[in-house]
């Protein structure tokens, strides 16, 4: 009767595998899981069908199909005889080369009005302040358009150029300097500037270890800057200067010769750097405040001069601060420069979005598209990751 | 576990069913009832642009008010979506729109690869180019735009021929793309290029709306055959014959005389080619077979008139593009319009 009774109560205990919470969350997960297969599985069948109802052909295959476009602007070798390929590769360097340039100048315009945002001079820090304001609360394809028809669109036209030192020239096609031309030997310009590099990291480091044994220091800014601009300037002159320089001049239409930077591009660098400055030079105002102000004090107690506080003791703690939000900011530039279809700077979303109607291939365009995006963004996001490691406090 | 899967396996089976393009878009137009137009989004005056009223005209819209009288015997069952160059072929291939009347030539790659037909040439133009003669005195060629700076919308044939011109004759050019005809048209009239290129009813057009237009001059070499005309998406040929007979209805109309002022009493002609094209034949089935009402083509003829009536009215003589009929007269007058027999 007993061993009865003890059964039975164990059976009651043993709950409904319906109300197990362990078995419920498995079976909500495996249910999850087959809906999300389902519905991709349904979109791409669903695709493939319609596209095979309305005669359209698929696949990668075109972009080995002569594009027949030309390009205003490209880094390597491009004509209208060269494949898709080739010109979805001139847009991704081009979309490369305006964030790159962006993101430093950004950086550097940020990192001035961020620190002049705290600055004790008044008139400073209320330019600062009108700047942060203006350019963070208009959209950035309006500051673009401010750039490429209110600023670059009326210089005067090529034959009327404003002439600038050293043989520029500024008309509403653009920035004209003189292209250097190399000849034969200027291989020992460049061997010059490896050996620079390579002698200024061996006496930075140096010095550092003398400094961390002995407390003396050594002057390795202005050593490294003679010896990084000095070697190139004797293989410069070693090699017979090897060096010429072709002057634009006045063609029919335009100036032709030296080196052309077209306003398509300067506008939207130009738009790109200043509208992401006024961020950066917040995220760098919040990062400065964020360190507490014994720090400061505490480093000017040593001894230390206000500048040396600012480089030694305040902007390596700021920048922890600064850098994930500021990895944001780089993102953001890279992606807001597929503004450029509205000027006409020949970018990955412009050339692909010609490509698309010329193949009417739009889904694998999307596809390219979001690939080269994702992955420009994720080797930012990673660099920046490993830079924010270096920076992170490091407890002993 | 399995009756679930099969459940889900039915309805996705089910759903996918339902949302794949549908093939009868004549039985879709009647039932949402009205046709929807794709057409130019930039406002191309003469062929598509928004009049002081707001309404739509030109003579890529009329079209698509003609076939909205074929189908509903109304011209004002239509809606239209603005499109750019860039767009209007993913609108057209998805289902956005039911026919794209926008200015686009006629090319094998886009009858085969894109997926589309091309039901007619509504107007046969070709490719030219335009200048600031003011600022270019001398130049009165396109030969001599040796490096010029050459602006240009993206995604077109235009940009495409202009490549092959430059190429062919061995002249250096700089081309500035851009991806909307406004912001093209802005760039030219803020100098950034020497010379603008499009179709050359577009040039004409454009020079309309620029601040001196009598500053501008077309210069004279055509580099192109751009044959324009209305498209429809692949794989539903009912609605390609509506579209395509739509075209033929209002050049036979203008044949044989019948206006949108005489369509009424025409209906009483005793002329019997006359009297088939406004279905009063006894027992035809010529309307009926297409799909629609034996009164189509007198439907079309009163909503917009014969295709001469939408040339004069739209680019024609009566218009501010005054555009001579050249090419686009018909047939019998020396053109190359011809519509094939209605019987």
């Amino acid at each position: 009767m007993a061993a009865q009774d003890v059964t039975r109560a164990q059976e009651s205990n043993k709950t409904s595998p319906l109300y197990d919470p362990r078995v419920r969350s498995i079976f909500f997960q495996v249910l999850l899981v087959l809906l999300l297969v389902l519905g991709i599985w349904w979109i791409v069948d669903n695709t493939i069908e319609n596209l095979r109802r309305s005669n359209i052909s698929t696949g990668f295959g075109f972009l080995r199909g002569r594009a027949g476009f030309d390009i205003s602007t490209s880094l390597i070798s491009y004509t209208s005889d060269s494949t898709y390929g080739r010109a979805l590769l001139v847009g991704i360097l081009n979309t490369l080369v305006v964030a790159i340039t962006g993101i430093i100048t950004a950086t550097i315009l940020g990192f001035l009005i961020g620190v002049a945002r705290l600055s004790r001079n008044w008139l400073l820090r209320k330019i600062a302040m009108v700047y942060v304001e203006i350019f963070r609360n208009i959209p950035p394809l309006l500051v673009i358009f401010f750039w490429y028809l209110g600023v670059l669109a009326i210089l005067p036209a090529p034959r009327d150029s404003i002439g600038l030192p050293f043989g520029s020239y500024l008309n509403s096609r653009g920035f004209y300097f003189p292209r250097f031309i190399w000849e034969q030997g200027a291989w020992l310009v460049l061997a010059g500037l490896a050996v620079g590099i390579v002698l200024t990291w061996f006496v930075a480091r140096r010095a550092k270890v003398r400094q961390l044994a002995t407390g003396q220091q050594f002057p390795v800014f202005w050593t490294g800057l003679g010896l990084i601009v000095g070697f190139p300037l004797l293989g410069f002159v070693l090699a017979g200067f090897p060096l010429t320089l072709e002057f634009p001049q006045a063609g029919t239409f335009n100036l032709t010769g030296g080196f052309n930077v077209k306003p398509e591009f300067l506008s939207l660098y130009l738009a790109l750097s200043f509208y992401t400055a006024a961020f950066i030079a917040e995220i760098v105002r919040a990062g400065i405040m964020g360190v507490s102000k014994g720090q400061s004090e505490a480093a000017s107690a040593l001894g230390l001069h206000p500048g040396k506080v600012l480089r030694l003791v305040v902007i390596p703690q700021a920048l922890r601060i600064i850098i994930p939000p500021l990895t944001s900011q780089y993102l953001n530039l890279t992606k807001n420069s597929s503004l450029a279809v509205a000027i006409g700077y020949p970018d990955l979303y412009a050339i692909g979005g010609t490509i698309l109607n010329q193949t009417g291939q739009a889904i694998e365009i999307v596809v390219i598209f979001m690939v080269i995006y994702l992955s420009i963004s994720l080797l930012t996001s990673l660099f920046m990751n490993w830079f924010n490691a270096k920076m992170a406090l490091k407890e002993r | 576990m399995k009756h679930i899967i099969t459940g889900i396996l039915g309805a996705a089976a089910l759903g996918f069913a339902a949302s794949a393009a549908s093939a009868d878009t004549l039985d879709d137009i009647k039932a949402k009832g009205f046709v929807q137009c794709g057409v130019n989004a930039a406002g191309l005056a003469g062929f598509s642009a928004p009049d002081d009223k707001g309404e739509w005209t030109g003579l890529d819209v009329d079209f698509c008010r003609a076939v909205a009288a074929a189908v509903f015997g109304d011209g004002t069952k239509v809606r239209f979506t603005p499109l750019t160059a860039k767009d209007r072929f993913t609108a057209l291939q998805s289902g956005e729109v039911d026919i794209l009347s926008r200015n686009t030539t006629w090319t094998i790659n886009r009858d085969t690869a894109l997926g589309l037909n091309f039901a007619g040439i509504t107007y046969y133009d070709g490719q030219g180019f335009m200048i600031n003669a003011a600022k270019l005195p001398g130049v009165n060629s396109a030969l001599q735009l040796s490096g010029a700076s050459v602006c240009v919308q993206s995604g077109t044939t235009t940009e495409l021929n202009l490549a092959d011109y430059f190429k062919a004759n061995n002249l250096e050019y700089s081309p500035v793309v851009f991806e909307k005809q406004e912001e093209a048209d802005a760039a030219y009239e803020a100098g950034r290029c020497d010379a603008y290129t499009t179709d050359q009813s577009g040039l004409y057009s454009i020079r309309l709306k620029l601040a001196s237009p009598a500053d501008h001059v077309v210069l004279p070499e055509i580099i192109s055959k751009e044959p324009l005309g209305p498209s429809v998406r692949q794989g539903d040929d009912k609605w390609f014959d509506i579209v395509k007979w739509t075209y033929y209805a209002l050049l036979n109309a203008e044949e044989f005389g019948i206006t949108q002022a005489n369509v009424e009493e025409m209906k009483n002609s005793p002329n019997p080619e006359i009297k088939r094209i406004l279905g009063t034949e006894a027992d035809t089935k010529i309307g009926t077979d297409l799909g629609l009402t034996n009164e189509w083509v007198a439907n079309i003829v009163k909503a917009t008139g014969n295709y001469g009536e939408i040339f004069e009215r739209n680019v024609g003589t009566g218009s501010p593009l005054k555009i001579s009929r050249g090419l686009n007269a018909l047939w019998t007058k020396g053109g190359l319009q011809y519509g094939p027999p209605i019987r």
